[in-house]
């Protein structure tokens, strides 16, 4: 049985009372959505914030919109199961709806958010475990520790970015809205993570996701996202792939390839050098290859999962030929 | 310090003294004396504690209990009828589709959810349904058999 710490609960009923909720109780609460990834990490005792701020009453934030230019807005507080379900985003943003449709288990995606995906913590095999265990170990660096258990002498948390839905979205060119109660300001997904796994984004405390804002997509795109976990469900990925190809008319001439892999350090990797590989040619067998030698040139799996990252790195570049050829099959 | 919560639970009203940090299935459990939704890993890995909000299968030891106040909550409790067993538990219990039975309150609430979403859902979409169910016993194939059979039934019951 694993209880919660002690917090005082508030639920707000739009986003002007949670930021007035937030300023009233600066430093000393933290947001709370599905609360899927948040409620274990507290039963672990990893937070122990004094107020709870609720936003599931923000009923103005579940929405899935087509806007103006053709791009697509989604709210932060939109389900992952209505993402995975949305006709429009499987139609419009296939990657992204697979992702969505691939997190944890059925139960955690009726419960889990987009903008909480998003601000999923990162994990780490030394960083997920009861008070009990890390204290045995002597902590670590990402919680109440100094040193790292994964690289020995490692001074910044390398705990694995997690998050299905950030690949699909960063390679779609995604930005994310966040409000505060000093103000408003917008980030591309790219720039949103820090590399440090403590504090693996920028939103600050009080900041709360309001939306995800995909724009318009190019003509000839097709993408698609994989899932590589020990189980075909519930599992956090051990190896994620987001891939989105873009086509020229005439459907077999390729102008670029977005390909951005994660659980491996404590954010996403965009693979570069991809541009000159693709660009004006066919996605033959050998560009393919070239494509995956790319992939594992550049995924530098760790010990922050117990899967062996050797394996995981020898695997990448399989999985990313596997992803290359759905897309071509796809035209 | 204990605060009121009003839950909703397999249509009837509750209101009851908790403290801030329950979750809705310790508010099930040891308040409510509903003892059906099972505590397993207590932090969403297992599914034993599933319950059926607003419709669609959730799990109640990732829930406050005072989020789910203004919601429907639906338990094991609440499958059977005065006149008998939900078609469902019927079905578990021909097919042994249950050995030690800690799993199967969640896996008959992942399944309620699914047949009422769904009547005539093939195999594959029951696994999918039932993918966030751990059961360590029966090996799952009796488990598919019985909700098959169900919903079967259910489909014969509604003209």
């Amino acid at each position: 049985m694993l209880r919660l710490p002690r917090f005082q609960y508030h639920a707000p009923r739009s986003l002007t009372g949670a930021l007035e909720l937030a300023s009233r109780h600066a430093n000393e609460f933290m947001y709370i959505a599905g609360g899927t990834d948040l409620l274990p990490n507290m039963k672990h005792l990893l937070f122990e914030p004094p107020h709870l701020i609720s936003l599931r009453g923000l009923r103005e934030l579940d929405f899935i919109e087509v806007q103006g230019g053709g791009g697509i807005r989604i709210g932060a507080l939109t389900t992952l199961t209505r993402i995975a379900e949305s006709d429009l985003a499987r139609r419009e943003l296939p990657s992204l709806a697979q992702a969505a449709g691939l997190v944890a288990g059925p139960q955690i995606r009726n419960m889990g958010t987009l903008g909480g995906n998003v601000c999923l913590d990162t994990r780490c095999v030394y960083y997920n475990q009861t008070l009990f265990w890390r204290k045995a170990l002597g902590y670590c660096l990402k919680k109440d520790g100094s040193q790292c258990h994964v690289v020995q002498s490692g001074k910044r948390c390398v705990a694995a970015h997690s998050a299905d839905t950030v690949p699909a979205l960063i390679t779609l060119g995604a930005a994310v809205e966040l409000q505060s109660p000093r103000g408003a300001r917008e980030i591309r997904l790219e720039d949103f993570f820090s590399g440090d796994g403590v504090k693996n984004t920028v939103r600050e405390a009080d900041e709360i996701i309001t939306a995800v804002r995909i724009p318009p997509q190019p003509r000839g795109r097709r993408a698609n996202y994989t899932k590589v976990r020990i189980r075909n469900s519930i599992d956090f990925p051990i190896l994620s792939i987001a891939l989105a190809v873009d086509f020229r008319e005439d459907g077999r001439t390729c102008d670029n390839v977005e390909l951005v892999m994660t659980a491996l350090g404590s954010k996403p990797r965009r693979i570069g050098n991809l541009h000159g590989v693709v660009e004006g040619r066919a996605l033959t067998a050998e560009v393919i290859q070239a494509v995956a030698h790319q992939a594992h040139r550049q995924a530098h799996p760790l010990t922050n999962i117990n899967v062996d990252p050797e394996w995981r790195r020898e695997v990448a570049p399989v999985y990313v030929r596997r992803a290359l050829e759905r897309a071509v099959r796809a035209g | 310090m204990k605060v009121v919560c009003t839950l909703r639970v397999n249509g009837e009203p509750h209101e009851i003294a908790i403290p801030p940090h329950w979750t809705l299935l310790e508010a099930l459990r040891y308040e409510l004396g509903l003892t059906g939704s099972k505590q397993g890993c207590d932090k969403g890995d297992c599914g034993a504690c599933t319950v059926i909000v607003d419709g669609r299968p959730e799990l109640s030891c990732l829930t406050l209990a005072l989020g789910a106040e203004g919601r429907d909550v639906r338990t094991v409790e609440g499958l059977a009828t005065p006149q008998g067993l939900h078609p469902l538990q019927d079905c578990f219990d021909l097919n042994g589709a249950a050995q030690c039975g800690f799993c199967t309150p969640g896996i008959l609430m992942s399944a309620a959810a699914l047949l009422e979403h769904n009547p005539s859902p093939t195999r594959e979409e029951i696994k999918q349904a039932l993918a966030g169910n751990l059961c360590r016993c029966t090996g799952y194939t009796k488990i598919l058999d019985a909700v098959e059979q169900a919903a079967a039934r259910l489909r014969e019951a509604r003209p």
